[in-house]
C-alpha cells in the first residue's frame, strides 16, 4: 500500500498514476477486513472502484504529463517543516490515548450490551449509524445532497448553449 | 437490440445482458438486509449506482438515459433525502427526533428492527441515484466540449 502510494505520486505517466491510486483503494479495503470491519470494507471497494470508472474516464482522453518546475527547493523546505512541526505535536497527542487495544468504553458499552434489544437490528454498526447517532447521518446526506446539487449546478450550462442564450 | 453501433462489441453487450440484473439485485439485496449483515444503504446504493454506469459504458449514453434520465435522477434523488427526513421527523410520534417508533419484531427477521429498514431504503435511493447522476453530468460535459 505505502508502496503504491509513493508509485502514484513518482511516476510521470496520469493514467498510471490513476492505477496506483486504484491499488492504494484496494490495500486499504484489505486492511480493513483484517481490523474486522466488514462494512467499512465493502462501502471501500464498492466507491473506489466507481471513483476509478470516473478517474480513468476523465484522464483516458488527454494524457497530460505532470510539469515539475519552479521552486521546488522552497515547496520541499516547507513540506519538510510542516512535517516535524506535526510529529512534534501528534507526539504528545499519542502520549494521551488509552493504548491500542484498550479503548475507554463508556458510551460504546452501552450501545454493545442494549443494542440489540433496545433497536432489533443485527449488525450492531447499522443500529448505531442508523438510530443511536442517527442525526450524523443525517448531517452525512445533507452534504451529499448539497454536493450533488452543486455539482449539476456547475456542470449544467454548456447543455444549455444550445437552446440559446442565459 | 438498441443501436448496434454504440458502446463496446458484441461479446460485452452479451455478458453484460446477463450480468447487469444480478448486480442491481445484489444492491438491492444488500440495502435491504442493511441490518441483519455487513453493508447498508450506503454501499448497496452505490453498487446500484455501478450497475446503471456499467449499462451506460456498455451500451453508450442513449440507452442508459433512455432508462433514467437526468430529470428523474435528480427527482427520486430529492424524493430520498425527504424521505430519509420523513424518518426523522416520523420519531416526533415517540417524543424525540430520530426515535424508533415502528414496532421491533424479533431479531434476525426482514422486517424487525422499526425505522432503520425505511432509513436504509432512503439512503440507498439517494446514494444510488445521486451518484449516478454525478456521472451523468460529467458524460454530458464530455459531450458537449466535445462538440
Amino acid at each position: 500500500m505505502i508502496f503504491a502510494a509513493i508509485v502514484a505520486i513518482e511516476v510521470n505517466d496520469l493514467l498510471s498514476s490513476v492505477v496506483a491510486v486504484g491499488a492504494v483503494g484496494f490495500a486499504l479495503c484489505v486492511a480493513f477486513l483484517i481490523l474486522k470491519a466488514p462494512d467499512l470494507a465493502i462501502t471501500q471497494l464498492v466507491v473506489e472502484i466507481l471513483c476509478l470508472i470516473i478517474l480513468i474516464r476523465a484522464t483516458i482522453k488527454r494524457d497530460l504529463p505532470l510539469v515539475i518546475e519552479g521552486r521546488w527547493v522552497f515547496n520541499t523546505f516547507v513540506t519538510i517543516i510542516f512535517i516535524v512541526v506535526f510529529l512534534f505535536l501528534s507526539y504528545f497527542v499519542f502520549k494521551e490515548l488509552p493504548a491500542f487495544g484498550q479503548p475507554i468504553m463508556r458510551v460504546a458499552n452501552l450501545y454493545l450490551n442494549e443494542g440489540v434489544l433496545k433497536t432489533g437490528s443485527v449488525n450492531l454498526v447499522t443500529s448505531v449509524i442508523l438510530d443511536f447517532r442517527a442525526y450524523d447521518t443525517l448531517g452525512e446526506a445533507t452534504v451529499l445532497f448539497a454536493s450533488i446539487i452543486g455539482l449539476m449546478a456547475v456542470l449544467r450550462s454548456p447543455g444549455r448553449k444550445g437552446k440559446g442564450k442565459v | 437490440m438498441v443501436n448496434n453501433k454504440a458502446g463496446m462489441t458484441l461479446i460485452v453487450k452479451t455478458i453484460t445482458r446477463l450480468t447487469v440484473g444480478l448486480i442491481m439485485l445484489f444492491g438491492i439485496y444488500i440495502v435491504f438486509h442493511g441490518h441483519l449483515s455487513p453493508g447498508g444503504g450506503f454501499a448497496g446504493g452505490v453498487i446500484v449506482a455501478l450497475s446503471f454506469v456499467h449499462l451506460m459504458l456498455v451500451f453508450g449514453k442513449d440507452f442508459a438515459m433512455a432508462k433514467i434520465s437526468r430529470n428523474l435522477a435528480s427527482n427520486l434523488e430529492s424524493v430520498g433525502a425527504l424521505m430519509f427526513l420523513f424518518v426523522a421527523l416520523l420519531g416526533f410520534l415517540g417524543g424525540s427526533f430520530f426515535h424508533n417508533v415502528i414496532a421491533k419484531g424479533k431479531p434476525f427477521d426482514l422486517f424487525s428492527s422499526g425505522t432503520i429498514i425505511l432509513s436504509n431504503i432512503s439512503i440507498g435511493l439517494k446514494v444510488g441515484v445521486g451518484l449516478f447522476a454525478i456521472f451523468l453530468a460529467l458524460v454530458v460535459l464530455e459531450m458537449a466540449k466535445k462538440e
